[in-house]
């Protein structure tokens, strides 16, 4: 897969290029990239995780539908849900019954929790012509348990895509996708480190965009792009404040609006990491890319992925430890639980990471959105004052 | 006097639903004494639940659920939910788990009042609900219990592969029989197995036969509301229990007896007015004011001849049944097949099937806010059912264990309507 695009420069730049991409609801960037590759297909994929080296591999553009954002009105999508249902599956079926996705030839809906779990059922009957895929994730991490249904679950995508393309898909087309994809998550992992330690050179409102191009561009073409705004961010230097450092957790799926991320760094918090794009940084390292393409990526995603709350933590003793880890790693002072309204993954979850986190003396606060979210003064007041405190413990 | 204290003055009761209230309330005595009598506990969920297998290790049974609904039903629930929210727990999260966290804060005591003990092993069947996951994690998290999951996986695509099938045997070849053997100290029986398994199967033929016979006209059950009492044993911790094989034949006789004498179902005020309405109904009831609810339907004249909560903890009208030559392999069909594991193209269908083969007058979908597995996504299969059949179809909305969110007048005055609209539809032909 060729990069198309090229690559603007000056972080003023690159970060208008992102904003462009990420307000862009008619995915006109699939769209063009589809233009500048006839007959290929684009296939769209839902938080959490995918192995989109599949995707990549036959010859196939992965996007990243993560709902419809503060700026997508939300009609007939609505007349599908109760009002104690998250926002995210009403925006992206507005997305889908408003033509906007007709660009994608399939969806795929990865195991994450009941609602985009029937969502998948839901796009079955109401895009009939389109590839539709439940994605199955295991909860059993034994290489010979979960593996081996993991690597059949993602053997049939690979000969379900290898129709839809009209052609195989070969151990060394994987082979070489899962290298694209390694230099990918390696330039996120150097995008999240350069964050923590500069959080005031990469602010998270931009970090945020930057990532979410990753969406819809090629991934050649986004670690590029990373790549670039790393550069140009050393380029030019930013005042550093005193601000609060803190992790962002619990906004796996629907995604906040970007005015609430400004607000809570306008606030007086730095987030130092977060779980906004989980898909993005899901491996942990790079998945070899000699041997059987499928084992690799198997066991790259049993023993060597991040925690979330739509995966099972085997021991009572794992759980929080990813948590704990990321605010060691990343020099955190606190952590924001923000939670989409209704998500009960993410909702589920936090009584028992705030647990862990009191044990260990790690302040946090929580509050929850959704994606169109308009009020940002209460959250930017609960921010502050938490950034407040947290300034106020350490100095005491 | 007030409806509801009428209600209270006199319920009736069939002798299959006295039965069923023994075992229940038998169950939870031997819960309570278990550990002083030596015996481990296990808990376990309604959908996907392995109580075969929990017997083969000699297993006191205890399901988290039929815990909560029996607490609603019993009027104490909506204060273990608001103790629950009072611990930290989000009020858009599922009563079920916040009645079931409430009710251990509360000092462990199970809905007869009698002691429950904590479990010493959650078997985590992670079958059609995401949120069972986290309840058995937070049940773990605050008391430290030993934890065994097996994962079910979702038919996505509508059917069962061998893949799937053999996933879920792996599971509990290496992972669940191995934990149950280490807790409880005693070695898996395989032929013990079978033998439960033989008990299961007749039990499932009666209950079909019992559930199939709201075809008639008029029914002699009520498919829904009548029907919680019938699957009480079979989903709970009394499948392949003989008492259980025994109050299946008992009720099937009973039915039989009603659909020669033409009668139709017993309600809490005794028989049945006259079927009106025949109605399929989709998703679990509401437990706080479960006799109010009933009580809206027959009052009208309607009856529920099939009902998809009804097959929540199995499927088994389309032919499953515990296969006691292949134990290991059924019980993953039987995980895998229950009705919040199908996919949605699956659960429409089976409602349209209902729909004609019972010769409903139309859907009602009692949508849960707990529920998300049910819930979401129900507004299309009322549209597509409506399309499919022609027949009219209605919403309501409830909570399980919640008395917050059961809003009577609301309800009534959209039943009332609906059966109104059902009365025009059938002169307009």
């Amino acid at each position: 897969m060729s990069d198309s695009g090229t690559t603007p420069t000056g972080v003023g730049a690159i970060v208008k290029r992102c904003e462009g991409l990420f307000e862009d609801l008619d995915f006109s960037a699939v769209k063009q990239w589809k233009a500048a590759h006839p007959g290929s297909k684009a296939i769209g994929y839902m938080p959490i995780y995918v192995p989109r080296e599949i995707i990549h591999a036959a010859g196939m553009l992965p996007v990243g539908v993560f709902g419809g954002g503060d700026q997508l009105e939300v009609i007939q999508g609505d007349a599908y849900y109760q009002s104690y249902i998250c926002r995210i599956p009403r925006s992206t079926l507005e997305l889908g019954l408003t033509g906007r996705l007709d660009c994608l030839d399939g969806m795929l809906f990865p195991s994450i929790c009941d609602v985009i779990r029937n969502l998948s059922g839901m796009w079955q009957i109401l895009f009939k012509d389109k590839y539709v895929k439940y994605f199955d994730l295991p909860q059993n991490y034994d290489d010979a348990t979960g593996g081996r249904f993991y690597i059949h679950e993602m053997n049939t995508l690979r000969d379900d895509l290898a129709r839809l393309a009209g052609r195989p898909v070969t151990d060394e087309d994987l082979g070489k996708s899962i290298a694209v994809y390694n230099e990918n998550r390696k330039a996120v992992r150097e995008l999240y480190a350069y964050r923590a330690q500069k959080p005031w050179q990469a602010p998270t409102s931009e970090v945020y965009l930057v990532l979410r191009a990753g969406c819809v561009l090629p991934p050649e073409e986004h670690t590029a792009l990373i790549g670039s705004y790393l550069s140009e961010c050393e380029k030019q230097k930013r005042p550093q404040r005193d601000n609060a450092r803190v992790i962002l957790t619990g906004a796996f799926c629907e995604q906040p609006p970007l005015g609430l991320i400004k607000s809570i760094e306008m606030a007086g918090c730095y987030v130092v990491d977060d779980d906004f794009q989980l898909i993005q940084s899901w491996l942990l390292d790079d998945v070899p890319v000699e041997g059987n393409p499928l084992e690799e990526l198997s066991k790259a995603f049993l023993h060597r992925s991040a925690s979330t709350s739509s995966k099972y933590d085997e021991k009572k003793s794992d759980k929080g430890q990813f948590l704990l880890r990321q605010v060691k790693t990343r020099g955190a002072e606190g952590v924001i639980f923000a939670a989409p309204s209704f998500c009960d993954p993410a909702l589920l979850e936090r009584p028992m990471l705030q647990e862990i986190l009191a044990k260990h003396k790690i302040p946090y606060t929580a509050f929850k959105y959704a994606e169109n979210t308009g009020q940002m003064a209460p959250i930017r007041e609960q921010a502050g004052t938490f950034a407040d405190s947290i300034k106020l413990w350490s100095a005491a | 006097m007030n409806a509801v204290a009428a209600v209270k003055k006199e319920v009736v009761k069939e002798d299959a639903m006295l039965l069923q209230k023994e075992l229940i309330n038998r169950n939870y005595r031997e819960l309570a004494t278990a550990h002083q009598d030596g015996r481990k506990v296990a808990a376990t969920f309604v959908p996907g639940n392995l109580n075969e297998l929990l017997m083969c290790f000699d297993f006191a049974r205890s399901l988290p659920e039929t815990n909560a609904l029996q607490n609603a039903m019993r009027k104490k629930s909506g204060k273990m939910v608001l103790d629950a929210e009072r611990d930290g727990h989000s009020e858009d999260v599922c009563t079920y788990v916040k009645a079931d966290l409430g009710m251990m804060l509360a000092g462990e005591k199970g809905p007869t009042g009698d002691p429950l003990p904590r479990p010493d092993v959650l078997l985590l069947s992670y079958t059609g609900c995401f949120t069972f996951m986290k309840w058995f994690e937070l049940i773990r998290q605050k008391y430290d219990c030993e934890t065994t999951m097996l994962h079910v996986p979702y038919q996505g695509d509508g059917k069962v592969s061998p893949s799937m099938r053999d996933y879920v045997v792996k599971q509990l070849k290496d992972r669940v029989i191995p934990t149950l053997e280490r807790v409880s100290g005693v070695k898996f029986d395989i032929d013990r197995l079978r033998e439960y398994m033989k008990e299961s199967a007749k039990a499932e033929e009666d209950l079909v036969h019992v559930l199939q016979s709201a075809k008639q006209r008029p029914s002699p059950i009520d498919g829904y509301f009548g029907a919680v009492y019938y699957i009480g044993p079979i989903f709970t911790a009394f499948r392949g229990v003989p008492e259980a094989t025994r109050y299946y034949e008992v009720l099937r006789k009973e039915v039989e007896d009603r659909m020669r004498a033409g009668k139709g179902p017993v309600t809490p005020e005794g028989d049945h007015p006259g079927e009106k309405y025949r109605l399929v109904v989709e998703g679990p009831p509401n437990w706080t004011s479960f006799r109010e609810f009933w009580k809206m339907f027959y009052d009208e004249g309607a009856v529920v001849v099939a009902s998809t909560y009804s097959k929540v903890g199995g499927v088994y009208d389309f032919g499953f049944r515990h296969d006691p030559d292949h134990p290991l392999e059924s019980l993953a069909e039987y995980c895998l097949g229950c009705y919040t594991n199908l996919n949605f193209p699956q659960r429409i269908d089976m409602i349209c099937r209902y729909m004609d083969e019972y010769q409903a007058d139309g859907l009602l979908i009692n949508s849960i806010k707990s529920c998300n597995s049910f819930s979401a996504g129900q507004l299309l299969i009322l549209r597509e059912v409506e399309k499919r059949t022609g027949k009219p179809a209605a919403f309501i909305e409830s909570d399980l264990v919640d008395p917050r969110y059961f809003s009577a007048a609301n309800i009534k005055n959209r039943l009332e309507s609906y059966f109104q609209m059902i009365k025009q539809k059938r002169t307009a032909h």
